[in-house]
């Protein structure tokens, strides 16, 4: 029964809107509107100065954040010791788990260095590692996962990336769990003190958006060239989706579990670590899985600053246009991904259930790790003898050798007119019109836009936030740059979430599609985007279509992922109440999941948007001229200033679209709880 | 058979061995200093020969040698700190701006030229002749018939160039804008997709026109001449009335750049031997281009090809490490 309100109220001045949608703010619109038209199309001759910035307002941003930058890496001090110095030292402290991983899977232990090293013992034999791995894979999840973990690294021993795989494997192994666990500390930080909370949000976005090649030189200046530093630079990247995770997951155990808690009497710390993390431990996994996806997504960038490993092998070999190489160092990387994530997430779920016997001996009681001993010692003195216990004999070494550069040649030579047909029509009729039109918007009607789109949702705050951030980005001289970042971007999410929310909404309902789902998209984002993107270039030209594909590739996922996750998550007590009331499966998609999923799919699409963002250096490496570009150009010049605010202004699109969608988010939540007249 | 590219690791083993059987007292030879000399390794095959082919020669003296594994613009951090000690190819063209930034620091020291000229000009491939019969004259291009040639649905009916990343420099935009050429500047982002549009273009003989240097395995794999531009000249780039156009600059071809060496300036002090033998270095284009070719084309792994040529030239670097 609708009704409808016979008299707008009139907010004041800088209320909040109603929620109702009162007349008032539609006038608003229409007005704000009708400007813009009239400066976009009459404005040029009468204020230039709104198309294009002129000089004497810009902000010299660049040089103040290379000044500072210089201040901090060089003088920096708190007296007994300088900034970097205590960088360094933080570094050398990450350096002993890392060089003790790193001898133990690589390169024995030695003494000595550089080329006048002498290997006092082996690493593990690769027999070792797989055992052990299928162990872990026994003792977590069955004789299923004992055999995909296993499975996994026969893969990469016999494609003959053994070598490259167990040194990034040393990095990951420093880096993950560093990354969950400060996720973890940060997530119920902000979950506690709501002040953290709002504290943390724009610090998060800035950890995951600013793209890596603009603070890298200040990175390196700080914990010294080497594999800390690309552990250091691994951490900040992987560490936000933890953190965000976290905090939603965290928030939506449901109160009677608080309650429980409370009256059964536990204190803050059992509280927290006896009920609420165990509660909420399902969310709490994707974290621990985006971590792990996002550190073996760093593998390629921590390999330019000394890591070495997979991510090398891949770069020489598309720079050689060795397609096979590089796919085959990709897919390794993939199979690692998969390994490590299926293994983490068995290791959780058994945490939940114990399952201990109490009074049978020594060996009954940790088989597990005896047989582990026992298989170690085995295969180092069988090493010691044996040759191909160290390193698998070339002759038993598997190549995809010509094929997939065969593959791509035969689609080249026999497809290329269709492909170039198809990618021309887009281009020309969809692509290159969207983005002359974002060019020719005058900045400052774009900028009041926003900020009365931030007032019609959240209110004078909002508006000031977005209305600000988007400030920055037209004073510091970037708009131009920042309208190419979102009209690819742009396009970009907006086709991945149309690919990516159908696919997640039909792989919640049928587990068998979820589980092949599952496994293309942990590839979609571990594999380096590099090994499709040479592919892409040769069939689609170097250009702003081939950037496209790279972007929508890597987006997809997270929007299919947080999808179905939020949708598994729903009670299925409320499912069943659905049902019971007599629901068709569509009402009950489109009336009971899809709105108690909401916050998982909202984070979803914040998640895509950051990603997509987060791949724009990868697509400057493709020949875009936005600021991935000018980052990149940043990097070569040494100017860490320039980098960094074209970073900024990345973050800041991102922040904007954040936090639009966020409050539009809350808005339609609001509504349907009833919290205002329907209308 | 794929390459197997280079790998530290297996270096390191070698170099282990190689060690576990000498007697010890041979082992450190009149050295200042045991402690190892960081040498960068990038992703391109010339740079790794170059540098394994120093870090043996240096070995064969007695020092120390690490390899690490760094990007080529992200080194120059590492080479002001001292946590990375040499970068054996820095680029004129690529490199320049970086390396002057960090060499104004006084940290950063050049230690000359490779002795390796970098070739970089306008290229196509040899089946483009025929559509377009002046050429390699650059003045063969203002021919609209042959710039239609090398056009595509975007550039039509100027013709497209693939030029190098916009950090490389090279002046292409203002070039053709100053001789007048019917021809649109696309820049790649990287030095693999421009060399990936080639390979697609090669395949199905399609036009292409792009950014192609030497040393570098492209001009041996494919067939194909650089454009022949006005001389490079100085002036040119400097003065608009030099050269063909009295109202622009940069109405001539490109330079013919050296490849520096550089390095942290600690290395003087701390081992002057090795300064001394990598400021002796020099390899000549035609000898590069070779191994690269081995390497690249036929299969051979750096190390070996190094070793070969280590063998076959004795006398000129053990006259290095004098």
């Amino acid at each position: 029964m609708e009704t409808t309100t016979t008299q707008a109220r009139t907010p004041s001045a800088f209320a909040k809107p109603a929620s109702d949608g009162g007349r008032a703010v539609a006038i608003v619109w229409a007005t704000a509107l009708c400007c813009f038209f009239l400066l976009w199309f009459a404005g040029r001759p009468v204020a230039a100065w709104a198309f294009k910035v002129p000089k004497e307002w810009r902000i010299p941003l660049q040089r103040w954040i290379g000044d500072a930058m210089d201040w901090l890496v060089q003088d920096a001090s708190f007296g007994l010791f300088s900034f970097t110095e205590l960088t360094r030292f933080i570094a050398a402290m990450i350096d002993v788990p890392y060089r003790i991983a790193l001898s133990l899977l690589s390169t024995g232990w030695l003494e000595g260095q550089g080329s006048a090293a002498v290997q006092q013992l082996p690493p593990l034999s690769w027999v070792a590692v797989i055992g052990l791995v299928m162990l872990l894979g026994r003792h977590a999840g069955g004789w299923r996962l004992s055999l995909l973990a296993g499975g996994c690294f026969l893969f990469i021993l016999l494609f003959g990336q053994w070598d490259n795989a167990m040194v990034t494997l040393a990095s990951i192994v420093i880096a993950v769990p560093l990354g969950v666990v400060g996720g973890l500390l940060l997530g119920l930080a902000g979950y506690r003190w709501p002040r953290v909370e709002s504290v943390l949000t724009p610090v998060l976005d800035l950890m995951q958006t600013v793209p890596v090649f603009a603070y890298l030189v200040p990175i390196l200046f700080l914990f010294g060239f080497g594999p800390t530093a690309a552990v250091v630079a691994t951490i900040i990247y992987a560490l936000p989706p933890m953190t965000r995770v976290a905090i939603v997951a965290l928030k939506s155990v449901s109160s009677e579990i608080n309650d429980l808690g409370r009256m059964v009497g536990c204190t803050r710390r059992q509280m927290t670590w006896r009920v609420m993390v165990p509660s909420a431990m399902p969310g709490l996994m994707v974290g621990v899985n985006q971590v792990i996806m996002l550190s073996l997504n760093m593998v390629i960038i921590a390999s330019m600053i000394g890591a070495g490993g997979l991510g090398f092998e891949v770069l020489a070999a598309l720079r050689r246009l060795d397609i096979g190489t590089g796919i085959e160092a990709g897919l390794a990387i993939v199979a690692l991904a998969i390994a490590l994530d299926r293994l983490s997430q068995a290791i959780a779920d058994k945490q939940r259930t114990h399952d201990d016997s109490g009074q049978a001996g020594v060996i009954a009681r940790h088989p597990y790790l005896l047989t582990a001993l026992v298989v170690i010692g085995v295969t180092t003195l069988a090493g010691i003898k044996l040759e191909a216990f160290r390193a698998l004999p070339e002759s038993w070494q598997l190549s995809t050798g010509s094929f997939w550069s065969d593959v791509v040649r035969w689609i080249n030579v026999n497809f290329f007119d269709q492909l170039e047909a198809f990618k021309d029509l887009l281009l020309l009729n969809l692509l290159i019109p969207i983005k002359r039109l974002l060019l020719g918007l005058p900045w400052a009607g774009v900028v009041g836009l926003i900020a009365l789109a931030g007032w019609t949702l959240g209110g004078l705050r909002l508006a000031l936030t977005v209305g600000g951030l988007a400030l920055l980005i037209a004073l510091t001289g970037q708009w131009a740059k920042a309208m190419i970042t979102v009209y690819l971007c742009g396009i970009s999410v907006l086709i991945a979430c149309l690919i990516g929310m159908p696919i997640g909404i039909m792989a919640a309902e049928r587990e068998r599609l979820w589980r092949v789902v599952r496994v293309i998209i942990d590839t979609l984002q571990t594999l380096p985007s590099f090994v499709y993107l040479m592919p892409a270039v040769m069939l689609f030209r170097v250009g702003d279509f081939t950037a496209m594909i790279a972007v929508v590739a890597y987006a997809v996922a997270p929007a299919i992922r947080y999808t179905v996750h939020g949708l598994k998550q729903v009670d299925p007590q409320v499912i069943e109440a659905g049902r019971v009331s007599g629901c068709t499966p569509l009402q009950l998609l489109v009336k009971v999941k899809l709105p108690l999923a909401w916050p998982e799919i909202m984070l979803g699409i914040n998640q895509t948007i950051m990603l997509a963002l987060s791949m724009l250096v990868i697509t400057a490496l493709v020949g875009t001229r936005d600021l991935g570009q000018e980052v990149y150009i940043a990097l070569t010049k040494a100017d860490t200033g320039r980098g960094l605010v074209a970073g900024l202004a990345v973050a800041c699109i991102a922040m904007v679209a954040d936090r639009l969608i966020t409050a539009s988010a809350a808005r339609l939540h609001s509504r349907r709880a009833g919290r205002g007249p329907e209308r | 058979m794929t390459n197997r590219p280079y790998r530290a690791r297996t270096l390191l083993a070698a170099a282990a061995a190689a060690w576990l059987s000498l007697p010890l007292a041979a082992a450190s030879a009149d050295v200042e200093s045991t402690d190892p000399i960081k040498l960068t390794l990038h992703d391109w095959t010339g740079q790794l020969i170059t540098t394994t082919l120093m870090g043996e020669v240096l070995k064969k003296a007695g020092y120390t040698i690490d390899y690490v594994q760094a990007d080529y613009i992200a080194q120059f951090a590492g080479l002001k700190t001292g946590d990375l000690h040499v970068a054996m190819e820095i680029w004129e063209t690529t490199g320049r701006d970086a390396m002057d930034e960090a060499t104004a620091t006084g940290d950063v020291e050049n230690l000359g030229e490779t002795g390796m000229q970098a070739i970089e000009e306008w290229w196509y491939p040899a089946y483009m002749k025929e559509q377009c019969p002046g050429l390699p004259d650059w003045q063969a291009l203002m021919d609209e018939a042959c710039a239609e040639a090398f056009s595509t649905a975007e550039t039509a009916p100027y013709g497209r160039y693939l030029g190098g990343p916009v950090t490389w420099g090279g002046y292409d935009d203002e070039r053709v804008t100053a001789l007048e050429l019917p021809f649109e500047v696309v820049h790649a982002g990287t030095d693999a997709a421009l060399f990936a549009e080639l390979e697609s273009a090669y395949q199905r003989q399609a036009p292409i026109m792009l950014w192609v240097y030497a040393p570098h395995w492209a001009p041996a794999k494919y067939e194909g001449e650089w454009v022949e531009f006005p001389p490079y000249s100085a002036e040119c780039y400097a003065d608009p009335s030099a050269g063909i156009n009295p109202d622009e600059a940069y109405d001539c071809g490109k330079p013919r750049g050296p490849i520096w060496k550089v390095a942290w300036a600690g290395v003087k002090d701390k081992w002057p031997g090795a300064h001394t033998a990598i400021q002796a270095f020099t390899v000549d284009n035609d000898a590069m281009g070779q191994m690269v070719t081995e390497v690249d084309l036929n299969g051979k792994t750096a190390e070996d090809v190094v070793a070969d040529w280590m063998a076959a030239n004795e006398g000129v670097w053990s006259g290095w490490i004098q």
